[in-house]
C-alpha cells in the first residue's frame, strides 16, 4: 500500500508541516515590545480581558504563593503559612522546612491536609512576583516586563499559566475553594490579554 | 513490593504504594523511634530523611521513597556519636522525649546546609517542630553546642 502513495503528497506533507511549524515558532518568539493592540476594540477586549484574569491571580489558589512578604500564605483569609515556613533563596523553603518536606507532587487526601503539586514553590528570592497588594495596572506592567516577570517572553508566560502548579488552582483539594473562573476560561481570557496587545488596564481601573 | 533502604540497609516491603512512610518505618520496619504526632504534616514528630531531606513521613507515601534513601533517628549514627545527640544529652534536652526524634532530625538538616547558625537560623529550621514540654530553649542551646562540637572535629 504504502508504495502507491505519490512521493507529491509527502512534499504537500513536508511542505504544510514546515508551514506550520514556522508559523508556531515566529508566534513563539513574539517580543512583549512587538505586542501591541491594533485597533481600538482589540485595545478594549485585550485590557477587559485582563481585568477577568486579574480576578483569579487575586483569588487565594494563586496570590497565596506569590505573597508581598517571604512567607506563603494559607487559606481564603490569606493568613501567613503556620510553621514558620519562609521563601529561602530559590522559593523552596529553608532547612527542615522545604515546601516538597510536606507537599507531596499531589494533593494529600483529607480535609486540611498538605496541598501538592509538581514543583511545589514560590518565586525565587529574586523575583518575587509579587501579586499580592498589586492593582491591575500595577500586575498588569509587571507581568509584561521581563525585568520584573522573571526574564518571561509573552510565549513563556503563556506556558507557565499551562503547568501543573498553576492548573492545581483548579482542583486544590477538600475544603479550598476555586478561582472564580475556570481554567479554560482563565486561559483563553489571559492569552486573548496577549494576543490582542497585552494592554495594561490604565491605574485606577477595577 | 517495594525496595528502599533505610539507614544504609536493603529493604523490600510488600505494601501499598500509597501507604505512609511512617507507617512502613513503625509497623512493617519495627523501627519505632519516630513517632506518630499529628498525621497531616503539622507538628513535626515523624521527621525522617529522605535523600537527606527533612520530610514528615506521615504524608510521604511509600511510593515517594521507592528506590531512594531513607534515614530514621535509629540511623543518624550508629554510636550516638553524631554531635546533635552529644549535644542533646549535654543539655539535657529532652523532658518527655515524644517529638524529640524529630526535633533531632530536622537540626541534622540545619547543621549541614548551614554549620554555624545563628538563633534566627535555628527558628527558620525548627519553627515547625512542636514541643507540647515547651524544651525550645534547650533544644537551641544544644543546637550551638553541635555546632561548635562539628567545628572542632566531632563530638568529643
Amino acid at each position: 500500500m504504502n508504495s502507491r502513495i505519490p512521493i507529491s503528497s509527502f512534499c504537500i506533507i513536508a511542505v504544510v508541516t514546515a508551514a506550520a511549524l514556522s508559523f508556531t515558532n515566529n508566534d513563539d518568539n513574539r517580543s512583549w515590545a512587538q505586542i501591541k493592540a491594533t485597533s481600538a476594540s482589540d485595545r478594549i477586549a485585550s485590557e477587559n480581558a485582563f481585568l477577568q484574569v486579574y480576578k483569579v491571580f487575586m483569588s487565594p489558589r494563586c496570590m497565596n504563593c506569590h505573597p508581598a512578604g517571604d512567607v506563603p500564605l494559607n487559606g481564603d483569609d490569606n493568613h501567613l503559612h503556620p510553621q514558620g515556613v519562609k521563601r529561602g533563596e530559590d522559593g523552596k523553603g529553608l532547612y527542615a522546612l522545604k515546601c516538597a518536606n510536606c507537599h507531596q507532587t499531589q494533593n494529600t487526601p483529607g480535609l486540611n491536609m498538605p496541598p501538592g503539586a509538581e514543583d511545589w514553590h514560590l518565586p525565587a528570592a529574586n523575583m518575587k512576583l509579587v501579586f499580592q497588594g498589586k492593582s491591575p495596572h500595577e500586575l498588569a506592567m509587571q507581568m509584561k516586563d521581563p525585568k520584573t516577570n522573571g526574564g518571561k517572553s509573552p510565549h513563556d508566560l503563556i506556558e507557565h499559566m499551562k503547568t501543573g502548579l498553576v492548573k492545581w488552582g483548579w482542583k486544590p483539594g477538600e475544603g479550598r475553594t476555586t478561582p472564580p473562573l475556570s481554567y479554560t476560561e482563565f486561559y483563553n481570557k489571559f492569552k486573548e490579554w496577549i494576543d490582542k496587545g497585552a494592554v495594561v488596564p490604565p491605574a485606577g481601573a477595577k | 513490593m517495594i525496595k528502599l533502604t533505610v539507614n544504609d540497609q536493603p529493604y523490600t516491603v510488600d505494601v501499598e504504594p500509597t501507604m505512609p512512610l511512617l507507617w512502613v518505618i513503625r509497623d512493617v520496619l519495627h523501627l519505632t523511634g519516630t513517632k506518630y504526632g499529628c498525621g497531616m504534616a503539622q507538628c513535626g514528630a515523624c521527621t525522617v530523611h529522605l535523600n537527606g531531606e527533612a520530610v514528615r513521613s506521615c504524608v510521604t507515601p511509600v511510593k515517594r521513597a521507592e528506590n531512594q534513601k531513607v534515614t530514621t533517628i535509629e540511623g543518624l549514627s550508629t554510636d550516638f556519636s553524631h554531635p546533635l545527640q552529644q549535644a542533646w544529652q549535654e543539655e539535657d534536652v529532652p523532658q518527655c522525649g515524644y517529638c524529640q526524634s524529630g526535633q533531632l532530625m530536622s537540626a541534622a538538616v540545619l547543621l549541614r546546609e548551614n554549620p554555624n547558625p545563628t538563633d534566627q537560623d535555628i527558628d527558620d529550621a525548627m519553627s515547625g517542630n512542636i514541643c507540647r514540654c515547651g524544651t525550645y530553649p534547650r533544644i537551641r542551646k544544644a543546637i550551638h553546642r553541635a555546632a561548635a562540637m562539628q567545628k572542632t572535629g566531632g563530638a568529643q
